[in-house]
């Protein structure tokens, strides 16, 4: 263990890293903003009185939640060309991780549908708003503030999960922080500075998504 | 898809197979280890003194806002760089067993304190000492609580394990990618692969959901 440690060439590659990083999160909010449009359509599938509906929702989260990410991760990369779907590395990334987002979000979202009182809807009727009204401008927003909680845990390991673009060479922080491991062979301080930033940028997102819960917070 | 993939299939079985079974050790060994460093974790958490309170926090926030592919090439390029000469299995299993501690370790601490103050003072009143009332109150409704949450957690490990392919541990997803390399039919073996994964992840599922009906409080 005569290991020293000596940030300077870390430091220089710093910037590097900081566009990774930003990578990382525009990856990371793509997938959610995507996930949640697919989420809401399968959560209001899963909820759904008619089977036709609930059952290809069920099978699509079942699947998605029980296949490992990093093989969804390479099969839409390397598999989906030979059916003639050729994507860049970055929407094919995008892609799977709001597919992957979506099959989670579609779970909370019911649970979040289930907990609106009966009665809103109810109430919506008797003010004479149409189905598509009710679900858009009562039981959607209600909904969205039950699960603001997960809702945020979903982000931030959607974050986390972005790693995984390092396996087919999306520049993000992971692939980054490799690169500058094998030019400059300073594996130890890459690896501390790389999970630091990683860290910092999961509470800074815990932090943002607590305050945004407390702005929302049902008046009591 | 013709036959041929069939053939290959065939060709590739033995491989395949060997790959399945590297994967499910990965996956049971960092479980065993990663709960056993997770109750630890999880009761420093709930019963430590302040300080070790703060060190085992520190440790498992960092943990939990690391993603599971930092730690694994993390601790198999650290650990050989500072002079820890493991292979790529033993660090991998390291790192996904530390991922493991810290779920484990919240889900612990989250199953002991969602347990009524009130049994603790009962048991003090009948004049249990601490470790009796570990043993006989807290942990047995403790248990209740974390199971089918553990059992969750033994799925997420499962599908970790695929991560271990870019250290070069010639696991499920690795063996796929080499028979895909020879063949070149990457459509149909990593569904293949997927498919192995989501009966293995599905069979878990649905155990965790018989665990969870056997072990609910009767209402």
């Amino acid at each position: 263990m005569t290991y020293t440690l000596n940030f300077s060439a870390v430091w220089r590659s710093f910037d590097l890293l900081l566009q990774g990083l930003a990578l990382s999160l525009g990856l990371a909010a793509l997938a959610i903003l995507a996930g949640c449009a697919i989420g809401l359509i399968t959560a209001f599938g899963l909820v759904s009185k008619s089977t036709l509906l609930r059952k290809p929702a069920g099978l699509y989260v079942t699947v998605i939640r029980n296949t490992p990410i990093l093989v969804l991760v390479l099969f839409s990369y390397f598999a989906l060309p030979e059916l003639g779907v050729r994507l860049g590395k970055i929407e094919s990334f995008v892609l799977t991780l709001a597919i992957y987002a979506g099959a989670y979000l579609a779970e909370v979202f019911r649970g979040g549908l289930l907990a609106v009182p009966p009665g809103q809807r109810e109430a919506g009727l008797a003010i004479g708003l149409t189905e598509l009204q009710i679900r858009t401008s009562i039981i959607i927003p209600l909904m969205l503030r039950n699960v603001l909680p997960s809702l945020g845990s979903t982000l931030i390991s959607l974050f986390k999960d972005t790693s995984l673009a390092a396996a087919i060479a999306v520049p993000e922080l992971t692939f980054e922080a490799r690169k500058i491991n094998v030019e400059t062979f300073r594996v130890v301080e890459t690896w501390i500075v790389a999970s630091c930033l990683y860290v910092a940028t999961c509470s800074l997102l815990a932090a943002l998504m607590r305050a945004v819960e407390r702005r929302l917070a049902v008046p009591r | 898809m013709d036959f041929s993939f069939l053939d290959q299939l065939w060709v590739a079985r033995i491989p395949l197979l060997k790959g399945l079974g590297v994967s499910l050790s990965i996956s049971l060994l960092s479980i065993v280890v990663g709960t056993v460093l997770g109750v630890f974790v999880g009761l420093a958490l709930t019963y430590g003194v302040r300080p070790l309170q703060w060190l085992v926090r520190g440790y498992t926030d960092f943990i939990r806002g690391t993603p599971v592919l930092v730690l694994v090439l993390a601790s198999y390029y650290v650990l050989s760089t500072v002079g820890i000469d493991l292979g790529p299995f033993q660090a991998g299993i390291l790192a996904l067993a530390v991922f493991c501690s810290s779920h484990v370790g919240e889900l612990v601490r989250g199953a002991l304190q969602s347990i009524p103050k009130g049994q603790t003072e009962a048991a003090k009143a009948i004049g249990l000492t601490f470790p009796q009332t570990f043993a006989y109150v807290l942990g047995p409704q403790a248990l209740r609580q974390a199971l089918p949450a553990w059992v969750n957690t033994a799925a997420e490990m499962v599908k970790a394990s695929t991560l271990l392919s870019i250290i070069g541990v010639a696991e499920l997803l690795l063996r796929t990618q080499e028979v895909i390399s020879r063949t070149f039919m990457s459509l149909e073996f990593y569904f293949f692969a997927g498919f192995l994964y989501f009966v293995i992840n599905y069979g878990i599922e649905r155990f965790g959901r018989y665990v969870e009906r056997k072990t609910a409080v009767p209402s």
